[in-house]
């Protein structure tokens, strides 16, 4: 492992100081000098690899503003502090009954250790487990820009159907932020130029010919809070994940469903996928299809069919397409059966 | 059984501790581990040592680390207590499972200066003073819950997590959260058995 610094910056105006003052401007966070660390369960191990080779290591853990570690429940939003972690977010009662697709997507990750270490604003940026990213002996564009992609024409079981490009097909392996999208989430950044406040949509970058550039962040900004809005589908919602072993496992294809329903008919579905794309995936034609239609096994096959109309298998990958359709459909029909 | 076992636990415990730096394992009742905030660890250059002050097993330690050194690094090779185990080292086994102020965690991936003022127990802490094993060691015991028991002190301390959490209220329950611990003798169904057993006796108390 590279040597480095660390530090632990008292509040996010100290932290933002350090990052900027050892970033580069135009270096994306993950290649930046100075990174921060919160639950440290993807960068240490990626240090550990060499993958992840920062000089600088600022810690979040000694950040003091209290809203970092809260979770604010309202009629309207669920807000949390970026510095919760997994396991705190999933056990809350109020989450599971009243909108469990997002406590099941943090329940169903990880580990139990993993879930208290593992802070939400770092969950959204864990970055892919591409055995060939991991393993720096391999050529990787996302690892090192224009070496070439070893997954392309390697083992590709685990890889992206969705969303790929020439250049990478690296798997975003998250959960929690299937359920983000789906639900229209939004982000609140803090950086040395003020605060934003971005589209969860927005975050992730579909990796085209710069998969290095996975996020729409600087490497002086901090998410500092996930804000996810609720409404007549938050309680209709929930979250299948289909592995190769029961629990502890990356997702082969996931879903994360919520729906608004009128009697047998969607007044409106909010669909993401996981395990299928290179970042988290709003299936939005799956949900025109599905919009006003009474919700059976008929339209549910339909929304999957649309759900997937662009996906692109390689050589090992072809059966995330059949996969990710029957994960869809059961998670639709699953959904719909459920008390609102 | 039992008396065996203590006694050679602890002889390969005390050779292990005396091949480390007498510097880096003596435990300093140092003032500085008392106080609610201590100063935060830094370093200004990458190969300087940090100064890293824990509690461990209700000890105040105070040690000279380089940062990349995990908290598993630091207890097994600085301190010596080698009952944390290091398995696959990238957080994918649990063998390293060690409680970090009341909360399960894996020590592989901990920065050692990441863990400055908090209270670290691990399977050594468990046992009190005169020797009485933790309700959930003697139940690992009596449902013979390991074959090679690499894995052991990783499952026993995820255990008491598990149970600390409210999540052991049912098999598939515990089945579920305890899925970070890989057992590759496969004692699982042992395992199960024996953290509903102390699950039911730390009720009890």
């Amino acid at each position: 492992m590279r040597p480095f610094t660390y530090e632990r910056p008292k509040n996010v105006p100290a932290a933002l100081a350090l990052a900027s003052k050892f970033a580069a401007k135009d270096d994306p966070p993950t290649e930046a000098d100075a990174q921060f660390i919160a639950g440290g369960t993807n960068l240490a191990d990626y240090m550990k690899l060499g993958v992840a080779r920062p000089e600088r290591l600022l810690d979040l853990n000694g950040l003091s503003e209290a809203s970092l570690r809260q979770i604010k429940i309202t009629d309207k939003s669920i807000r949390f502090g970026a510095l919760v972690r997994m396991g705190e977010a999933a056990d809350r009662e109020e989450i599971r009954s009243g909108c469990p697709v997002i406590a099941q997507s943090l329940q169903l990750a990880a580990s139990g250790q993993l879930r208290n270490m593992a802070s939400l604003g770092g969950n959204v940026l864990q970055r892919t487990r591409c055995e060939y990213f991991r393993e720096t002996s391999w050529p990787c564009n996302k690892r090192k820009p224009g070496s070439g992609c070893s997954a392309m024409n390697g083992f590709n079981r685990q890889h992206a159907v969705l969303g790929t490009s020439d250049a990478c097909i690296a798997t975003y392996h998250g959960d929690f932020a299937q359920a983000l999208i789906a639900l229209d989430a939004t982000v609140e950044i803090e950086g040395r130029r003020g605060r934003r406040t971005l589209a969860f949509a927005k975050l992730h970058q579909l990796p085209g010919k710069t998969p290095n550039i996975e996020t729409n962040l600087a490497a002086d900004e901090i998410i500092t809070a996930i804000e996810v809005p609720l409404g007549p589908w938050s309680s209709r919602s929930r979250y299948l994940k289909i592995r190769d072993r029961e629990s502890y496992a990356f997702a082969l294809a996931s879903a994360a469903v919520a729906l608004d329903m009128d009697g047998d008919t969607v007044r409106e579905a909010r669909i993401a996928l996981g395990g299928v794309a290179t970042v988290p995936w709003r299936a939005g034609a799956a949900e025109d299809v599905l919009k006003g239609k009474v919700l059976d096994e008929a339209t549910a096959n339909r929304a999957a069919e649309a759900a997937f109309a662009d996906a692109r298998p390689l050589a090992f990958n072809g059966f995330k397409i059949e996969l990710g359709k029957s994960t869809l459909t059961r998670a639709l029909l699953e959904t719909r059966d459920m008390k609102s | 059984m039992s008396d065996a076992k203590n006694h050679s636990g602890l002889s390969r415990r005390m050779f292990m501790t005396g091949t480390v730096s007498a510097a880096a394992a003596a435990p300093l009742l140092a003032k500085s581990t008392e106080a609610a905030e201590p100063s935060p660890a830094r370093s200004a250059e990458p190969r300087e040592l940090s100064a890293v002050s824990m509690r461990i097993n209700r000890q105040a330690y105070n040690l000279a680390l380089d940062n990349r050194t995990s908290l598993l690094d630091a207890l097994r090779d600085h301190i010596g207590l080698t009952g944390t185990k290091k398995g696959c080292d990238h957080g994918q086994c649990g063998a390293c499972t060690v409680l970090v102020d009341g909360k399960r965690v894996l020590s592989c991936l901990t920065f050692a200066v990441m863990a400055q003022g908090r209270e670290i127990t691990t399977i050594e802490g468990l046992a009190s003073k005169d020797g009485g094993l933790h309700p959930m060691q003697q139940a690992f015991i009596d449902h013979d819950a390991f074959q090679c028991g690499y894995c052991t002190p990783g499952q026993i301390m995820s255990a008491i997590g598990c149970v600390n959490e409210g999540h052991a209220g049912s098999q598939d329950s515990i089945r579920e959260y305890m899925s970070g611990n890989l057992c590759r003798c496969a004692a699982y169904p042992n395992i199960v058995d024996a953290i509903v057993q102390a699950r039911d006796e730390t009720r009890k108390v």
